[in-house]
């Protein structure tokens, strides 16, 4: 059981956690992750260490509610109770003084992408940052980015804020104007990073992108998580889940992504539903967690 | 009490059956298929057994059970009996009872195998160990002194766990850890419920804990904390690696990547350790009722995941094999039941190309025959294509059930544990020690994919040597790596 030290929404549907975790703390690099189980009953689902304290014992995790097990996450307050934290897994993101390095986020793709542009940073890249959103309150992590980064250039589609476009028009804007970039990070959805690497690719510029395949165990074991990169299959979990954008497949890992869309629909309704409706389904599931502790925090469901 | 009869009456009584959920049934659930054998039954059977002096089917025993004592004991029913000599050797007789492949161990060399069928010796070790834990076992008595020495064992499969147990009856301070969030490996993960109840896992686990054996889970040596941390800050005087082999291999063939083929392990995960089979369960599998599935492979894990899939729901099930019935590794009695529920035995076969449709789903596989040749070097004959063979048959969902690799984790964190080109660890088949003073190995991590028996008779020879080095300090670097390299 590691207890949630810290929550709060950074967006809509995108929540902060600060969780106890103290072996994960010590060990953890920029580019590893965790899998998660909320519930004795859960998913595991795979979420990327947004940060950490090896001092005071805890890791930081940013996650977006897009389905039932995130929301139900999404929901769990500062006292509360996550059943398992497994990790760090995967391999470490490759940090080295590049030169000037663009650290591009999409999204909760931000968060991901942020303890790396920490490393670069560290490393003496000077860090140019574009972190793209639809609209403006999609836009995370600024402040912290602000912190790093050399520069930091947000943009949103619909204009609300900062740049109005998309993050690889923002970045073809400094390929365009002469800037020299020897290193690209672009982590977010699917089309976008391949969006970003077609933007590269003409450049050589040499670009990495974080995949997030389905994973169940994280450690080798099941080969859900294959993807094909260079034409090789590999496991993300523990060859990644960092790759070479240009060798990636994006389009095997987009068809895969959605091989079990019916079934999360359904499970997604029903958690919402439950979620209306007393007597909740989510409170007994927390209750579950909590082990029947009766002074712990109410849950807000 | 029952005795023996007269040897000659013995000969004459015939094997005894297994009660079992007949088929029809059984495909409609995960309860356990064989049901047990009934007292007089075990004890006919039991009956059977010719008490000979040097009894051959203790040597096909890889631990040497005592067989021909305990079947005595059942014989005369003192069955407490019978479970303390099954367990002098065998810390997990309700597993093996279940899922050892006897006809290739003890029974194969059973004399009464010589002129009709063996005694039924796995079937009685279930026995015994079942009765055992229905009266409740009695809980283990406690070490008689404690050594204040502390050993780390990493896995929790049969190899970590029957290390466990023989280090903390032997006073030592005794720490598990396990990279997933259950205990038990493959047992739990893998074998499915109708097969090894996972009830029975826990009992075991259950007993351990009363030992005094603590239980890390979620934490994946060589990431969450490496072997060097193991034996410095979080002080461990020794280490056991009982780390399974763990990464699944694929055919490598066209189309492979499409959504519906899985590896046996991903499949079997989904349903057994996640719970895919339940209506509420939260993890997902890919729908199969009314469809058509294909397994590839001919071993248990084979034989598991086509049955589960029957399970599930599936139309039709096929077990799609290069080579010929008789090469088939799985156990008899998992092929036999596999029959008799429907499964569909394509042989010496092979796929050739997997084909999808727009949404990258899997629709069908095309296969090519083959026929036997020369022998090779594990003195299998070889299968070799016939050309002009192919033909393509629909399918919804594949699974890919050839085997596994060993897990590269430990080796990426630590540097001076010798590794063979296959990826396994290399230590000395006796003792399992690697080339890392106070690490020792033992299990699939070193010999590749085997059997439970097998990585439990290696976790106990470990667990001998590990004391004998907690207690003299003396280090040989093993055989195998003056040899090998
Ligand atoms: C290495 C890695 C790091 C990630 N880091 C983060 C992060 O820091 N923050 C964050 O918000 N999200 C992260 N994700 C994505 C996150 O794991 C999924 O959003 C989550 O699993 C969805 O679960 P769900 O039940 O809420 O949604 P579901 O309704 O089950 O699924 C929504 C979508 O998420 C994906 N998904 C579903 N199940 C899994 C699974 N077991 N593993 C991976 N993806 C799945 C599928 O594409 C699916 O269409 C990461 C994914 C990977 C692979
Ligand atoms: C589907 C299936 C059916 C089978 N059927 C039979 C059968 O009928 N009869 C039979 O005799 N054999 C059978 N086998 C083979 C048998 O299960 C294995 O040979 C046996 O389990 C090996 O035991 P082990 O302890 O070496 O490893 P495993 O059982 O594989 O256990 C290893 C454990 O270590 C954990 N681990 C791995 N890496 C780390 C790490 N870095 N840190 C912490 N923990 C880690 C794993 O999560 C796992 O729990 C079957 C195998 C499968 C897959
Ligand atoms: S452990 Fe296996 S081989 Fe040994 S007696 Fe029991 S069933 Fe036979
Ligand atoms: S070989 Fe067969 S008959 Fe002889 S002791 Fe063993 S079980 Fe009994
Ligand atoms: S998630 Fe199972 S192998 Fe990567």
């Amino acid at each position: 059981m590691h207890r949630i030290l810290e929550a709060r929404f950074l967006a809509p549907e995108i929540k902060f956690f600060r969780i106890e975790a103290p072996r994960i703390a010590r060990k953890r690099q920029a580019g590893q992750f965790v899998i998660v189980r909320v519930t004795p009953e859960g998913e595991r689902i795979p979420l990327t260490i947004a940060g950490g304290d090896p001092d005071e014992g805890w890791i930081a995790l940013i996650v977006q509610g897009v389905g039932k097990t995130t929301r139900l996450l999404n929901s769990l307050e500062a006292g509360d109770q996550v059943q398992d934290v497994a990790g760090p897994l995967g391999a470490p993101s490759e940090i080295e003084n590049y030169g000037t390095a663009v650290v591009i986020g999409g999204g909760v793709g931000t968060a991901i992408a942020w303890p790396t542009a920490v490393a670069l940073a560290e490393a003496g890249n000077h860090v140019i940052s574009i972190i793209g959103g639809r609209t403006r309150e999609l836009v995370i992590l600024e402040d912290e980015m602000r912190q790093v980064a050399d520069e930091v250039y947000p943009t949103t589609d619909d204009g609300s804020y900062g740049f109005h476009g998309f993050v690889t028009q923002k970045l073809q804007e400094l390929i365009d104007a002469g800037r020299r970039i020897d290193f690209v990070l672009a982590i977010g959805p699917v089309p976008m990073m391949r969006a970003v690497a077609e933007v590269t690719r003409p450049h050589g510029i040499r670009t990495v992108v974080s995949l997030n395949p389905i994973m169940v165990d994280g450690t080798g074991m099941c080969g859900g998580c294959r993807v094909e990169v260079g034409g090789r299959t590999l496991f993300a979990c523990v060859d990644g889940p960092e790759f070479d954008a240009h060798e990636v497949d994006y389009d095997l890992l987009m068809m895969r992504n959605r091989a079990y869309l019916d079934f999360e629909r359904a499970r997604l309704e029903e958690f919402e539903r439950g979620n209306h409706d007393g007597p909740c389904r989510l409170e007994q599931q927390i209750a579950a967690l909590d082990g029947g502790d009766a002074d712990s925090a109410p849950p807000q469901g | 009490m029952a005795e023996f009869p007269p040897p000659k009456e013995r000969r004459l009584i015939p094997r005894q059956s297994m009660p079992e959920q007949p088929a029809q049934q059984r495909i409609r659930n995960f309860e356990e298929v064989n049901l047990g054998l009934p007292v007089e039954i075990a004890i006919r059977e039991a009956q059977r057994c010719l008490g000979c002096k040097s009894p051959k089917c203790v040597e096909g025993c890889p631990v040497n059970i005592q067989i021909h004592d305990f079947l005595r004991a059942i014989v005369e029913e003192r069955f407490d009996e019978a479970a303390r000599i099954i367990k002098q050797d065998n810390s997990l007789p309700a597993i093996c009872g279940r899922v050892c492949p006897q006809e290739e161990q003890c029974e194969k060399l059973c004399i009464v195998g010589k002129r009709g069928e063996p005694v039924a010796i796995g079937w009685l070790e279930r026995f015994v160990a079942d009765r055992e834990r229905e009266a409740g076992i009695p809980d283990p008595e406690p070490p008689r002194q404690r050594t204040g020495r502390r050993v780390a064992i990493v896995g929790s499969g049969p190899a970590g766990l029957s290390c466990a147990t023989d280090l903390a009856r032997l006073g030592h301070e005794v720490v598990v850890f396990e990279a997933l969030h259950e205990l038990g490996g493959v047992l739990v993960y893998g074998i499915p419920e109708f097969r090894l109840p996972k009830e029975i896992v826990r009992t075991e686990i259950d007993q351990l804990r009363k030992l005094g054996v603590r239980f890390e889970t979620n934490t994946v040596i060589g990431l969450t904390v490496t072997i060097d941390e193991l034996m410095t800050s979080e002080g461990f005087d020794a280490v056991f690696l009982g780390v399974g082999a763990g990464l699944p291999r694929f055919l490598g063939i066209p189309g492979e990547n499409l959504i519906g083929i899985y590896s046996a392990n991903e499949f079997l995960t989904r349903v057994n350790l996640m719970k895919a089979w339940r209506a509420d369960a939260d993890t997902p599998v890919l729908d199969v009722r009314d469809r058509e599935v294909a397994v590839f492979g001919g071993g248990n894990t084979a034989m598991d995941a086509v049955r589960t899939s029957l399970r599930l729901g599936a139309r039709s099930a096929r077990i799609i094999y290069r080579r010929s019935d008789a090469e088939m590794p799985a156990r008899n009695e998992e092929i036999a039941h596999a029959r008799e529920e429907g499964v569909e035995f394509v042989l010496l076969t092979n796929p050739l190309a997997f084909d999808g449709d727009e949404k990258g789903r899997v629709r069908s596989v095309t296969l090519q025959k083959m026929e036997l040749g020369e022998p090779d070097e594990s003195g299998r004959r070889r299968p070799v294509p016939i050309e002009g063979s192919e033909y393509t048959i629909p399918i919804d969902l594949a699974v890919v059930a050839i085997g596994n690799s060993p897990n590269p984790l430990i080796g990426r964190t630590t540097s001076d544990i010798a590794h063979t080109r296959w990826g396994t660890i290399v230590a000395d088949e006796s003792s399992g020690r690697t080339t890392r003073r106070g690490v020792f190995a033992g299990g699939d991590i070193v010999t590749g994919g085997a059997t439970v028996i097998l990585a439990m008779g290696a976790g106990r020879r470990a667990a001998r040597a590990i004391h004998e080095y907690l207690e003299t300090g003396v280090w040989e670097d093993p055989e195998v790596a003056r040899t090998a390299g």
